[in-house]
């Protein structure tokens, strides 16, 4: 088991190296010069000497070769460093500081209700097979993992937002400021972030649930004369629930990338807004340092996924 | 209901012989929401092949109609702000979702198998290298990383199937290297190689064929997915650029006359959720027709 962590952590470090060769060298394969795009926008390209141009080049670092310039990138995240912003004239660190908390909040909110409303559902769906809660759930979720984010977005602003007037359609308040208003304004979001893990979740769990009642162990707990509940609780859904969490490790990137439809059409000033509006505008030090951020979550979950695995289910050898 | 399974998979096994398409088609039809899903997927097709004469408008010509009308008998699902039809343009846009989906399957396909079988089949340096980069681009959301190239290569139906390509591109690979490992630890790929087989020929006569019906169902499911991520992108404004009708670009520009003209927003958001349900719903069907030991388990 060790042997297979630190072998882990070896093949996750060389990944993780990749992953900065790509960052890096995907975003500077950009059509057009950056450097010309902001002054263009801040100030008149015409009214602009050649030399001033040559100087902001050489303050953003862009003056030098291209491997100078990813060893630079590369050094400055070990010290937090992730440059300044072309736009915001803003450390990037700092803008990421401000507007992760948010993601976080909204997705780890989605990522918890979709866990266990998935869990319970699933566990229902498989227990009940065949009966009406299985006839209900499991085509919902069918619909579930279908429905584009979007779709739902737009179609629960116009029904509790425009028709009937019961959430706010957009915007976001810290709880710490105005509890209640926030968590108005969360609903939407959340629901919108959690749908897709939820349907997922329960499918997987009815599966792998119906998998495990048909072993051995389960037919003896009932033999036993154990309750129902007991059979279900102590029983089977334990090592049901293995499976769900590698789905659970999916959700994190799926919650990630689905922040940028999500904060866009609802106004949430969170990570994937400012993805978005990034990459419109070029700003190719931020698209930079999130895609990074976003890649280094999802590896350090993949990580922890895969080790929790092991201990959770002690019948998988590490070869 | 233990009992009932076990009899099943007997049963499946044991002669008389039925033939493995008769077999395929009775478990492929035996389902109500797989029928329904190739229906729409052929209505989908028959609607995309025959647009220039289903179309009651020309989609791009601005003012067949009065600036954002309301659905009536001449415009059953109104129009857009510039006065274009929106069933025009929604039959039209079901051309760039299915061009894009297949285009993107095929191209990610085929890089990303051949990887995945050349990683699972040669061990040392080469595994690893293939192997690591697809687990690199795994670690990026997929939305994230076909916005970036999107936004790298500049947009256009292109530039958005190349994005979507090398974003789908690692899970091939990575799902083909699992079930090459699985695959070359049977005999008759052992006696293979004992008759001399070379490795090109081992996979590409053996390895390739047995392993393509569990890729067939992934194909299906991603395409799906697929052109969500497309309609995601364009409606983010950075997919299929104007004047071409895309189904997610139509969703963003509706969105801004949601309380007034819904129908510009949900037609195309409809549509997709829609065709997404098809190709999964295809999907599910093709695997269980291909694998029935799953049936009813997922």
């Amino acid at each position: 088991m060790t042997t297979y962590i630190i072998r882990r952590l070896i093949q996750a470090l060389f990944v993780l190296i990749i992953v900065t060769l790509i960052v890096f060298f995907v975003m500077r394969l950009l059509p057009g010069d950056p450097i010309i795009i902001y002054v263009a926008q801040t100030a008149q390209l015409e009214a602009m000497p050649p030399e001033m141009v040559d100087e902001l080049r050489a303050k953003f670092g862009l003056d030098k070769p291209i491997m100078v310039q990813y060893f630079n990138w590369v050094t400055g995240i070990f010290r937090g460093d992730f440059g300044t912003s072309i736009f915001y004239h803003e450390n990037v660190g700092t803008l990421m500081a401000e507007r992760f908390p948010v993601t976080a909040h909204i997705g780890v909110l989605a990522l918890v209700v979709g866990a266990v409303l998935g869990v319970l559902a699933g566990l229902l769906a498989a227990i009940r097979r065949g009966k009406w809660a299985d006839k209900v759930i499991t085509p919902v979720t069918y619909i579930g993992i279908t429905i584009p984010v979007f779709f739902l977005a737009i179609l629960m602003i116009y029904l509790f937002g425009l028709i009937l007037g019961w959430l706010p359609i957009y915007g976001y308040t810290s709880p710490f400021d105005d509890l209640w208003k926030s968590t108005r304004q969360l609903v939407m979001p959340v629901f919108c972030m959690a749908v897709f893990g939820l349907a997922a979740n329960a499918r997987q769990m009815r599966s792998s649930m119906l998998e495990v009642i048909r072993q051995d162990y389960v037919r003896t707990a009932w033999s036993k004369g154990l309750s129902e509940r007991k059979v279900i609780m102590r029983h089977a859904m334990k090592n049901s629930l293995i499976p769900v969490i590698t789905l659970m490790g999916l959700g994190v990137g799926m919650v990630l990338g689905g922040s940028v439809l999500v904060e866009t059409i609802f106004a949430i000033p969170g990570v994937g807004r400012l993805m978005v509006s990034s990459i419109l505008g070029q700003d190719y030090v931020v698209v930079q340092a999130i895609t990074f951020v976003m890649a280094l979550i999802i590896l350090v979950v993949n990580l922890i996924v895969d080790i929790s695995y092991g201990w959770l289910d002690p019948r998988i050898r590490y070869g | 209901m233990v009992r009932e399974s076990n009899n099943l998979i007997e049963f499946e096994e044991a002669p008389p012989r039925v033939s493995e398409w008769r077999r395929f088609r009775r478990v492929f039809f035996s389902r109500g929401v797989v029928v329904f899903g190739l229906v729409v997927l052929l209505v989908l097709f028959f609607t995309a092949i025959f647009a220039t004469w289903l179309a009651p408008y020309d989609p791009y010509k601005p003012g067949t109609a009065e600036s954002l009308a309301q659905p009536s008998l001449e415009h059953p699902l109104g129009s857009d702000i510039l006065g274009r039809d929106t069933l025009s343009r929604l039959i039209y846009g079901s051309r760039t979702a299915l061009m894009v989906g297949f285009i993107s399957v095929f191209v990610a396909g085929i890089i990303g198998i051949p990887l995945g079988v050349i990683a699972g089949f040669v061990s040392g340096i080469t595994n690893i290298l293939i192997m690591r980069t697809m687990d690199a681009l795994l670690c990026f959301p997929m939305l994230i990383l076909a916005l970036v190239m999107a936004s790298v290569l500049g947009g256009g139906i292109q530039n958005v199937i190349i994005a979507l390509s090398i974003a789908t591109l690692p899970g091939y690979a990575r799902v083909t290297c699992g079930l090459t490992l699985s695959l070359r630890e049977n005999d008759y790929i052992l006696a293979e190689r004992a008759m001399g087989s070379s490795n090109l020929r081992t996979m590409l006569g053996h390895i390739l064929p047995n392993a393509f019906p569990p890729l067939i169902v992934l194909m299906t499911m991603q395409l799906g997915g697929l052109i969500l991520a497309e309609a995601g992108l364009s409606f983010l404004g950075i997919g299929i650029k104007p004047p071409d009708a895309a189904w997610g670009a139509m969703v963003n520009d509706g969105y801004n006359y949601l309380k007034t003209n819904p129908a510009l927003s949900f037609a195309p958001c409809i549509a997709i959720m829609l065709v997404v349900f098809s190709f999964n719903m295809v999907g599910d069907g093709l695997r269980d027709a291909l694998d029935p030991r799953l049936r009813g388990l997922l």
